[in-house]
């Protein structure tokens, strides 16, 4: 197997007195597609954020293609984010620009890029993402839930990352919106060699776009595999798939 | 009993801690804002736009405070100066206050309430909705791409404000002064020629750009700490006016002293003023 891309050795987040994740260490490898599940609060978004050096961890260490995100400079630390794009539960739309400069964004904050070319690679992503040319010069207040997080997918597209992170991309969607979103994310992984993490409470989600599952309970990991050993088992030796709470997950239970 | 009293409250000392660890979090804030100013990340398109908010949109507010502080200090001192027959005196009395004190600590006041509030809001609710993740996650820095443009429009359009304030501060004075009073005007304009100098004016609006500076530095430091929720926006908006509020009085105190000591300094107490 080849070298990880991103690794999570022995991390630990600490909110004041309130510890989010304690001793938690992952590999995530070169194009897989890997869904964190696990209940509300578990710290499944902090995990993201990690990845991404939007948040440092209060114990371990984030290592991206092998090197330190607390070793890297300014400089290093925005070319590594400019390979992330990241979908964000709620869009994360720029409120005072329409939807073609909120795609636009970071090709015009990175620069060297063409005006022309700034125009075509947004119609593109526009496109991929299906959504009506018209809707470019809509701004985000006019757009419905499922339109936005297209917009946010076409804008974290559109500096043609290596890894892409979703967080919750189909909360809040109809499920024929959230069909939708999972068919962009399976679309986006076969048109180009990008790794996918996935932070998600729906299982349809994971079965339908995930290698890999880890499941998270309050502070740690809990179980991890393939989608269907989730439900069937063997997993890892963290905890077996018969574990009650991971029962309790899969099968949308409230508590015994 | 007595070490116990001896002992400061672990409350105080944490809370002490606590306002030193937001200080210095504070000052590097405000250090990366204003070094924003010269990287890429500075728009100058924005910086129009927000002087416009900052500046234009503060003219009416402004015009209306300055020409009531005027008015309303004509009224409180003149039953007191015409008791003893100095009316003509009130001229170099009010203006002076207005152009060193009331006219930039009122305009400062309420860019920090008109303005500063709603930068605190603004950038409290791009926080809360992500948006400053996102600009971050793009290769922008949030803090050099958002802060360094409302530091510098704040900072560019207070002085005028404050000229502002100040004229209107003559014009409602004066015009109760002279109007209402009827008090001899060649008189009136003589005594504020002769007491009021540049070297007021010039310490007004440095001090006015001092305030503009530190109230929109605070007020972007309480967005970008806002917590979640419209209550965390509410509470960024409010304790970036009660802090701005604060530290305009403590800076204003800071300043009157520093310009007493240069004016004594250049200008010794025996030497009329020059001008």
């Amino acid at each position: 197997m080849s070298e990880p891309l991103i690794q999570l050795q022995s991390v630990g987040v600490r909110f004041g007195t309130h510890d989010v994740l304690r001793g938690v260490s992952l590999d995530i490898f070169p194009q897989q597609t890997v869904a964190f599940i696990g209940e509300s609060g578990c710290g499944k978004t902090c995990l993201l954020k990690l990845v991404v050096g939007l948040l440092q961890p209060t114990a371990g260490d984030v290592l991206f293609q092998g090197k330190s995100l607390r070793s890297l400079n300014e400089k290093e630390l925005t070319a590594m984010r400019l390979r992330v794009g990241f979908l964000f539960q709620s869009a994360a739309l720029f409120d005072s620009l329409n939807v073609f400069d909120n795609v636009a964004f970071g090709l015009k904050a990175k620069g060297g890029v063409a005006e022309a070319d700034v125009s075509a690679r947004v119609v593109e992503r526009l496109q991929e993402v299906g959504l009506p040319d018209g809707v470019r010069v809509k701004m985000p207040s006019e757009l419905s839930g499922g339109m936005r997080k297209r917009v946010g997918l076409a804008r974290a597209l559109a500096l043609d990352p290596n890894v892409m992170l979703y967080d919750e991309p189909t909360t809040g969607l109809d499920p024929v919106m959230t069909d939708v979103i999972n068919e962009l994310i399976l679309q986006t992984r076969t048109k180009r060699p990008v790794t996918s993490v996935i932070v998600t409470h729906e299982m349809r989600t994971v079965h339908k776009v995930a290698d890999r599952v880890v499941m998270f309970y309050p502070l740690s990991r809990l179980a991890e595999g393939e989608p269907q050993m989730i439900y069937d088992g063997p997993p890892d030796g963290l905890a077996t798939a018969a574990d009650p709470r991971v029962r309790q997950f899969v099968e949308g239970r409230a508590g015994a | 009993m007595a070490s116990d009293s001896a002992q400061p409250a672990p409350g105080i000392v944490s809370s002490i801690a606590d306002s030193l660890v937001a200080l210095g979090d504070w000052t590097a804030f405000s250090w990366r804002a204003v070094t924003g100013l010269l990287t890429r990340h500075f728009k100058r398109r924005e910086l129009m736009h927000l002087c416009l908010v900052v500046g234009l949109d503060s003219v009416g507010v402004i015009a209306i405070t300055g020409t009531f502080i005027g008015m309303v200090l004509a009224v409180q001192a003149y039953s007191q100066f015409h008791q003893i027959g100095l009316d003509t005196s009130l001229g170099a009395v009010i203006h002076m206050s207005v152009v060193r004190e009331l006219g930039p600590v009122l305009t400062a006041v309420m860019l920090a309430g008109r303005v500063g509030s709603a930068m605190a809001a603004e950038l409290g609710t791009m926080r809360v909705t992500e948006q400053l993740d996102a600009l971050a996650c793009l290769g922008v820095d949030p803090v050099r791409f958002l802060v360094a443009p409302r530091f510098l429009a704040a900072v560019l359009m207070i002085p005028m404000l404050t000229v502002l304030a100040d004229i209107m501060g003559l014009i409602g004075s004066s015009f109760v002064c002279l109007r209402v009073y009827h008090i001899d005007a060649y008189h009136y304009w003589e005594h504020t020629r002769a007491f009021v100098g540049f070297w007021d004016v010039f310490v007004g609006l440095v001090k006015s750009v001092a305030f503009g500076g530190v109230t929109a530095l605070i007020a972007c430091h309480r967005g970008f700490h806002g917590t979640a929720g419209a209550e965390g926006v509410g509470r960024a908006a409010t304790q970036s006016f009660v802090i701005s509020f604060i530290v305009i009085l403590a800076l204003d105190f800071v300043f009157g002293l520093l310009a007493n000591s240069v004016h004594d300094m250049i200008w010794p107490p025996s030497g009329s003023k020059p001008f």
